[in-house]
């Protein structure tokens, strides 16, 4: 009958709730139309001609964090600077994640001065760490990748506990 | 927990205050509430890095444009008085992340000014080789993004594809695609690998044709010339009191180029065009940075054939250069040149020296002051953006916000060069 009839004996695929989710979070994640240094150069890199983020259903960068899943701190975080990222990451609604992009962003880098935060994750919680002095945009990609793997595994009760704790 | 130590967002985020601070900045009708006030930045897309605008706007247009910068302010110019002469190249890089080798090189300049040292010919050549490819890089993101800000969204595929061969050429170099440190007091680092002068060949080959195709889709371009022209003007007189430098300045019709007017590292044996402009717009800026395309082009190809085929890379001078590795198991003097270079470094006196060169954003220069030690007591580096962003107020009054960001675009400034 119907549509059965012409496609014949399909079947039934059967998956858990987290999987299906978890499928739909990481294939097609929008990053924050943010840059703060050398790295956002090599982040554009990334999304330009070579490396075609959008392979990876990335090409959409949001210029609103209320519309951002994915916030990539690309370059030196300055003492200036951290109050604004800070709260960009609160306007990010749930489920988001962080990428700290090279080596600035996850300890400080070559700055370990009065100006430089030494590194975001001293702001807020990072989920990825990508090293490089900035990394190669293979170097990012893999970064998101890792990143996929880590939201494969993850639950979405682990996000509904967060919220109920308010953590 | 770290979320819960960082405080409450809505706190932080609101405006603690008052407005009277404002007074003198903006016009009286912001203070009655009559113009609005209004934040740009710093997240902003299309303020190239973290820029910060605050504008007083009547309707949609700009009465008066208020920058606040300092949001990338990393410390580079203390942090360097603490590392030796040749350490601090590697920060010089990470000033103007668009144009590393013009850093480097206004750098190294200056320190070569500092203790007299001499470069060899064909480390010159290699230097000139070097800062125009990186001109070409620079100049290739700021049409991407210049262009993107505007609402041509495809150009910046086309720039950063021809961009990603000067980045692999930048590697052959130095190991690295964007934060060489090529260019060393001295000289350069390395000869140039086998591969580079042929790959070079064949980029030369291949970018004219491309540059074509940008203007194919910019220079003739009905949108674009209808919100480029006339937009964002800028007296000769009045850019000159600002201190503007480099295509920005160019573009108001003054020729001020110091590759020509104070040549260094061999540019006087080059023949190339200063290309100038005539309105000031944000049109003229645009078309002499595409001219300059062209022109780095020749002049790259004249380098290819004037660079010795033999010689030095790097001064020989070994108070101040490190021996070869392969010197380093035959003769007990180089071993103690390498030991006490990479551990102490070189002492300069204790002078101040200040030196410019033409980055692709305009007048680079360097100050420094020596101690007569190995570290520098003051580094100081004059850099094009902060001029350049001290004008925009003067470009944008009375223009829409929409234009404020072609004029942004147009006098591509980079944050971190501005800041520091």
């Amino acid at each position: 009958m119907g549509i059965s009839s012409k496609l014949g004996n399909l079947g039934v695929v059967t998956t858990t709730l987290d999987q299906a989710i978890n499928w739909g979070r990481t294939g097609a994640m929008w990053p924050l139309l943010f840059g703060l240094a050398c790295c956002a150069i090599e982040y554009m890199a990334t999304q330009a001609s070579s490396y075609d983020l959008s392979r990876f259903g990335m090409e959409l960068n949001r210029a609103t964090p209320r519309q951002s899943d994915l916030l990539i701190v690309s370059g030196r975080l300055t003492r200036k600077m951290a109050p604004v990222v800070r709260q960009l990451y609160d306007q990010m609604a749930d489920p988001k994640w962080v990428i700290a992009m090279g080596d600035c962003a996850s300890c400080g880098g070559v700055y370990n001065n009065y100006a430089v935060v030494q590194g975001c994750d001293e702001i807020i919680p990072v989920d990825v760490y990508v090293a490089g002095c900035p990394p190669r945009p293979e170097q990012l990609l893999h970064g998101i990748m890792t990143l996929h793997e880590k939201i494969k595994g993850e639950s979405i009760r682990d996000w509904a506990v967060r919220e109920t704790l308010k953590i | 927990m770290a979320l819960q130590t960082a405080g409450n967002s809505e706190q932080m985020s609101e405006w603690q205050g008052s407005l009277d601070e404002l007074k003198g900045l903006v016009s009286e009708r912001a203070i009655t509430g009559e113009t609005m006030l209004l934040n740009m930045g710093p997240h902003h897309p299309s303020t190239h890095g973290v820029l910060r605008l605050l504008l007083e706007l009547d309707g949609e247009e700009v009465v008066s444009c208020l920058p606040d910068v300092g949001y990338l302010h990393t410390g580079i110019e203390k942090t360097i008085e603490s590392k030796s002469y040749e350490k601090g190249v590697t920060l010089t890089d990470r000033i103007d992340y668009l144009s590393p080798m013009s850093n480097n090189m206004a750098y190294c300049m200056a320190v070569e000014k500092l203790v007299g040292l001499e470069v060899p010919k064909r480390a010159q050549i290699m230097r000139v080789i070097c800062m125009e490819l990186t001109r070409i890089n620079s100049h290739l993101v700021w049409l991407g993004t210049h262009a993107i800000d505007m609402g041509a969204m495809s150009v910046l595929l086309y720039a950063f594809r021809e961009r990603e061969r000067v980045l692999q050429m930048f590697e052959m170099l130095s190991g690295q695609r964007l934060m060489g440190s090529y260019i060393r007091p001295g000289g350069v680092w390395r000869d140039f690998p086998e591969a580079f002068l042929p790959a070079l060949e064949s980029f030369l080959e291949y970018f004219p044709p491309r540059i074509d195709e940008y203007e194919r889709l910019l220079t003739n371009n009905p949108l674009w010339i209808d919100r480029t022209q006339g937009v964002g003007v800028i007296e000769p007189e009045k850019a000159l009191a600002w201190g503007m430098t480099g295509p920005s300045l160019r573009g108001s019709g003054v020729a001020w180029d110091l590759r020509k007017s104070m040549p260094y590292s061999s540019y006087d044996e080059f023949d190339f065009n200063v290309p100038v402009g005539e309105h000031g717009d944000v049109y003229d800026r645009f078309y002499i940075r595409i001219l300059e395309l062209r022109e780095s082009v020749k002049i790259l190809k004249q380098a290819i054939q004037k660079l010795p085929a033999k010689g030095p890379f790097r001064s020989e001078d070994r108070k101040f250069v490190p021996p070869p590795r392969s010197e380093l198991g035959q003769s007990m003097e180089a071993v103690i040149h390498h030991f006490k270079l990479w551990t102490e470094g070189f002492s300069a006196p204790d002078q101040e020296v200040y030196s410019a060169i033409e980055s692709p954003r305009g007048e680079v220069g360097v100050y420094i002051h020596g101690t007569g030690g190995n570290k520098p007591r003051r580094v100081h580096f004059k850099t094009p953006s902060f001029m350049h962003i001290s004008a925009m107020p003067l470009m944008s009054q009375g223009h829409l916000i929409a234009d404020l960001v072609a004029i942004i675009g147009s006098v591509d400034i980079v944050l971190g060069d501005c800041d520091r």
